[in-house]
């Protein structure tokens, strides 16, 4: 059975709103009408112009949130996630357990669900005058707290990547470094992390990837990211094939984006010789 | 002799009736003679209209009354044994499941308005709600306009949000939108005091007091803030199978039936779930009245 579709991707591309050609008086004025909703009689919420909204300025807005939102945590992600990788890599215990309890408690809960805890619970068990100042006064509030569990969720997967980065150097090096006179801080600063940092960045590019692609989970709690805003549109307009098609070009160019930054970032740093920097 | 030509003239009748029958099949009605089934789209969460019923089936008004059109659908094809498939849509999947032919009619909570009308089809009007603003008891907030400076939850893509932005606009009200993805969370942003009041259907939020941990701690307030008429959704161009619903819901409402199921669902204990006590309005009294179209 063929689709039965009005295919129209010329809302994509709305501006200003046009004039409101139906002649609404103010919605929910009582008295207008006979009936208890002012009448459908001159009431409406929107307007019958083709584009009666500003659609693209909407997926442009929801484009540069996904950008922004993404970024913002990406820096947690990376700074956060390179001490608690690097914790759980030293010979203190203490500093151990608490970086492996942070990267199993962050890994092993669903996204989704840290969102909403963040989200709905964490201002409910502050003190009451944080937890106001958190849902209230503080500007917002959706978009910070999608970059905070964001970035921390994130964190977790770098800290084992930065790990793993560090673990696969072998052990004489450390060895070395340290039989040289260098202190424990000095072999981490000029022998593990300069190497180990360059191994990972294959794993880092998709986990920065996959932070603008999980950013619209954010949409759950709020934020008017690229995914809520075509929603939104879906629902404005019924072209959802239209809207959606658009999201899924614009989420693929910023990841190409993405990629190609790091491979550049990548050819920059490597270091000739070295085997886990490709083959050629 | 005589028996013979009966026999051959009974016969060519059936042919002629069968044929001019079959040739006037078409969209809907072709898909559901073809296919030895309906797909029948509905709701999850939409109480009274769609919902899960203790039992994992999806029961509720509008899903009655999508019944009704499929007993309807059964005789006119003389199909006494059509398959009904269930799919459950979310307000998301509503349209492109029913434009690409995955369900045939979708029941649930679906404004009708000329906006989506270029995308899908609607039967007539079967519920006519609004929007209005649930509010915590002693909250001082009476009308939109005492939300000035205060924040509102609003439903994403929802009409409700079309119409609290635009007054706020036209009026210059100061408003903070904080977005959420389904009522649920709107109710949770109003219960932890995120927001001071969450703006949906009249109807709707009578259903969210009454399920809550304490229904006398919340209230409606205002005066419509805009007009909502709730139908079942086709497909576009099929006006047979719009024909076919539409008679079935003039019968009803011709024959006062309609206030029967209405009242089932709305004033009365429904399954699974308390009574969301929301009587019949007069203004939709008078849509069923009006839609009551004779033959």
């Amino acid at each position: 059975m063929a689709m039965k579709y009005n295919w129209d991707w010329s809302i994509l591309l709305c501006r200003s709103p046009e004039a409101d050609p139906t002649g609404a008086v103010e919605p929910g004025t009582p008295g207008s009408g006979a009936t208890e909703f002012g009448g459908g009689m001159g009431q409406t919420f929107d307007t019958g112009a083709e584009c009666a909204q500003p659609y693209f300025d909407w997926i442009v807005s929801g484009l540069s949130w996904t950008v922004i939102v993404a970024c913002a945590a990406w820096v947690i992600t990376f700074s956060l996630g390179s001490v608690i990788g690097v914790s759980r890599t030293v010979e203190n215990k203490t500093v151990r357990a608490i970086a492996t309890a942070y990267v199993e408690m962050f890994r092993n809960v669903p996204l989704l669900l840290q969102m909403f805890i963040w989200f709905f619970v964490v201002p409910e068990l502050l003190p009451e005058d944080a937890g106001r100042w958190l849902k209230r006064e503080l500007p917002l509030p959706e978009y910070w707290t999608a970059i905070v569990c964001l970035g921390m969720y994130h964190a977790s997967r770098t800290a084992e990547q930065v790990r793993a980065g560090i673990e696969s150097i072998p052990r004489g090096q450390t060895h070395a470094g340290l039989a040289m006179g260098l202190t424990r801080t000095q072999v981490y600063r000029h022998v593990l992390l300069p190497v180990s940092y360059r191994i990972i960045i294959p794993p880092l590019t998709s986990d920065f990837m996959g932070i603008f692609k999980n950013s619209s989970v954010a949409l759950t709690i709020g934020v008017m990211e690229l995914t809520a805003q075509s929603r939104q549109i879906a629902e404005y307009t019924f072209n959802i094939f239209e809207v959606f098609t658009a999201a899924t070009v614009l989420y693929m160019m910023v990841t190409l984006i993405v990629v190609t930054i790091m491979r550049f970032v990548e050819a920059k740093v490597r270091i000739p010789g070295t085997i886990a920097l490709g083959g050629d | 002799m005589f028996k013979k030509t009966v026999i051959l003239i009974a016969a060519v009748f059936a042919l002629a009736a069968t044929d001019g029958y079959a040739a006037e099949l078409y969209g809907t009605l072709k898909k559901i003679k073809d296919s030895g089934q309906i797909a029948m789209g509905h709701r999850e969460a939409s109480v009274p209209f769609a919902y899960m019923g203790p039992d994992g089936k999806p029961v509720g008004y509008t899903v009655e009354l999508c019944y009704r059109v499929i007993d309807r659908i059964k005789k006119t094809l003389k199909m006494p044994n059509l398959k009904v498939k269930l799919v459950p849509v979310t307000s998301q999947t509503r349209i492109p499941l029913l434009a690409n032919g995955t369900i045939d009619i979708e029941c649930g909570s679906t404004t009708n308005n000329l906006t989506r009308s270029k995308q899908i089809d609607y039967l007539a009007v079967t519920f006519i709600t609004g929007t209005k603003l649930g509010v915590k008891k002693g909250s001082g907030i009476k009308e939109i306009e005492d939300l000035d400076g205060k924040a509102v939850a609003l439903s994403l893509g929802t009409t409700n949000e079309k119409a609290i932005k635009r007054i706020a606009k036209a009026k210059g009200l100061k408003i903070k939108y904080h977005m959420v993805k389904d009522h649920p969370q709107g109710w949770l942003a109003l219960d932890t005091g995120r927001v001071d009041a969450y703006a949906t259907d009249h109807s709707l939020l009578a259903g969210l007091i009454t399920s809550s941990k304490d229904p006398s701690k919340y209230e409606i307030v205002g005066r419509f803030l805009s007009y909502d008429p709730y139908s079942i959704m086709i497909r576009r161009d099929d006006s047979a199978m719009r024909l076919l619903g539409n008679s079935v819901l003039a019968d009803l409402m011709r024959s006062g039936e309609i206030l029967k199921i209405y009242d089932k669902w709305f004033t009365k204990k429904i399954p699974g779930k308390p009574s969301v006590e929301l009587p019949l309005s007069p203004t939709l009294k008078v849509a069923f009245e009006v839609q009551a179209l004779p033959y």
